[in-house]
């Protein structure tokens, strides 16, 4: 074995452990030295897929799993889901061990793979025709879950395309149908396989934005697959490197660790910091006092006292206290953001 | 020249161009009626005995309907059958094409053993012959399913029959009815092999009637009359599918 794979053995079992490190009632997506072969011959050739995935995230929790194409992201994407079962390890998601396709997760493709002969409004309907308890309420409720459909349409901003067929919306809108789709029967899970590839950079950074604000209204999890670093880094908590097939996680950042970075330089030095931010947890933890801003044109409408104690640690994010002062907040947004 | 009602019309000028020169070319060289009618000779044929011309032909047009209304039955269970199942598909197909490449003609003196002379024969080799297309357009439509469609539908709990039902059906609409265009003409020829040698009715008993009578411009006229009915019939399927499968032929169009 060459010194590089066993480095790369020692990075996967350096990540299993930050995996172990969250509590396993905490855990929402909990995978155990995961190992996939495609089929039986593989198997007995010791040609994996995936090796010894071991990674555990928290509900509501936004990762991002980066790697060289075909090192075997998709296929993580099928284990996570159900569409695959592991050769080896263990795999639970929301708590239970998966045995079979979840209902609890929406998935988009780098295609958009609308179905032509519906309506826009029709397709992001689907799932609801399909999934239990929806699929048996359907034609009862049908009104109700339309208007769902066309908030969540407005909500990405395609409202006023409803009506509209699918190759009469650019790839970016598609894209945006197909996001709606996934969240239609609020799964509390999102996997986005490499969902903005085939767009160009200006509607991808403004679908990095709509697929943000989405979350951090409804927090599902959300799993993103890409090869593009910078988006990984930009919309996720954590983010891991997949190495190249057989694919192994090889690294494993926390962004909050860059909160620690300021967080040090301002105990180091006291200057005065005012910090911009659309991120709640990154204000409550890193700040002294916490403002609220509406929207246009601007008030202060709120002030908040952060009386956590310092010195802070990442871990103090998940205690109740904070998660109080998080909610707090966010419910005071959504107050004004409906006004 | 190039103005678009020219092109248009473009098929329309050359058939009066060919019906033109034909005439001219029977008068001119004044060939005889028992060897190349012309034209004129043909239509006044055709008017001549237009009632039991007609009566063929009507007899013709409702046994062809009748099989192809079997066909399109028989097709699309077929169909759906083997585009839904890998074992079916393999265990099937190759022999389905096998039994696509017999002439159907030499089924007719069997059927008749059969079914005995006249519109069982008829109906029945119009539906062997024009099945084929409708039940390989169907499989296909539903075995290229795209893996991903089917991985969003399963990931939410669906089962096999919800995708085949909720996607790969309306997938297959344009192939179905590109199919029917294609099968319609098919059953048209079955009809009348089959009334050639098997009938006492049927434009395909009239061209052999006819021609044993050395009538060559009513057998002329008995032709035409076919090929205006299946023309018909495939322009009729051709509206429908523009009508309801608009959605596969935008490639002009959108985006």
């Amino acid at each position: 074995m060459t010194s590089a794979a066993t480095a790369q053995e020692d990075r996967s079992a350096a990540i299993a452990a930050a995996a172990a490190s969250i509590p396993r009632g905490e855990r929402f997506v909990d995978f155990d030295g995961v190992w996939l072969a495609y089929d039986p011959t593989l198997l007995a050739r010791g040609e994996f897929a995936v090796e010894d995935i071991s990674l555990s995230t928290r509900p509501g929790e936004f990762i991002a799993i980066v790697g060289p194409s075909g090192c075997g992201k998709s296929t993580f994407m099928k284990l996570a889901t159900g569409l695959k079962m592991p050769s080896r390890g263990n795999i639970r998601i929301g708590g239970q061990a998966v045995s079979g396709p979840l209902k609890i997760v929406g998935m988009a493709f780098q295609a958009p793979t609308l179905l032509p002969w519906r309506t826009t409004l029709d397709n992001v309907l689907l799932p609801l025709e399909i999934v239990e308890p929806y699929r048996s309420q359907f034609r009862a409720k049908r009104e109700e879950f339309a208007e769902r459909a066309r908030r969540l349409l407005s909500t990405v901003g395609l409202q006023g395309y409803e009506d509209k067929f699918p190759w009469q919306l650019s790839g970016g809108m598609q894209q945006r149908a197909s996001i709606c789709r996934a969240l239609i029967h609020e799964p509390r899970m999102l996997l986005l396989d490499e969902p903005f590839g085939a767009l160009d950079a200006f509607t991808r950074e403004e679908l990095w934005n709509v697929l943000r604000d989405l979350w951090s209204e409804q927090r599902f999890n959300v799993i993103l697959v890409t090869h593009d670093l910078r988006e990984a880094v930009y919309l996720a908590d954590t983010v891991y490197v997949m190495s190249k097939r057989p694919g192994r996680l090889v690294e494993r950042r926390q962004i909050e660790e860059l909160w620690n970075v300021l967080r040090d330089l301002w105990s180091e030095q006291r200057f005065n910091v005012i910090l911009v931010t659309h991120d709640l947890r990154e204000a409550v933890y890193l700040a002294d006092t916490v403002y609220v801003m509406s929207k246009r044109p601007g008030r202060l409408v709120e002030r908040r006292q952060i009386d956590l104690p310092r010195p802070r640690d990442l871990e103090i994010t998940y205690t109740p206290q904070f998660t109080d002062i998080v909610h707090e907040l966010r419910a005071r947004i959504g107050a004004i953001r409906k006004t | 020249m190039n103005s678009s009602a020219t092109l248009k019309f473009a098929p329309l000028i050359l058939l009066v161009a060919i019906i033109a020169l034909w005439q001219a070319i029977c008068t001119f060289f004044n060939v005889s009626e028992f060897i190349f009618p012309s034209p004129v000779q043909i239509v006044y044929a055709l008017f001549d005995l237009w009632g039991a011309i007609m009566g063929h032909a009507w007899r013709t047009f409702w046994t062809t309907m009748v099989g192809f209304g079997i066909s399109i039955a028989v097709g699309v269970v077929l169909g759906f059958i083997i585009g839904s199942s890998r074992f079916a598909y393999a265990a099937m197909y190759p022999l389905m094409t096998a039994f696509n490449a017999l002439p159907k003609a030499a089924f007719v003196p069997i059927l008749v053993v059969w079914f005995g002379i006249g519109i069982g024969p008829a109906i029945l080799t119009a539906f062997l012959i024009s099945f084929f297309p409708i039940m390989v357009n169907i499989a296909t439509g539903l075995a290229t399913l795209e893996p991903e469609l089917e991985d969003v539908l399963r990931v939410l709990g669906a089962r096999r029959l919800d995708v085949l039902i909720k996607v790969g059906l309306p997938r297959t609409m344009p192939y179905f009815f590109a199919s029917l265009k294609v099968a319609i003409t098919l059953a048209f020829v079955g009809t009348t092999v089959s009334e050639m040698s098997a009938s006492n009715e049927g434009i395909g008993y009239l061209l052999i009637s006819a021609g044993s009578a050395m009538k060559m411009p009513l057998a002329f006229a008995g032709l035409l009359v076919v090929a205006i009915m299946a023309m018909a019939m495939y322009e009729f399927f051709s509206y429908i599918e523009r009508h309801t499968t608009a959605w596969a032929h935008r490639g002009q169009g959108g985006q």
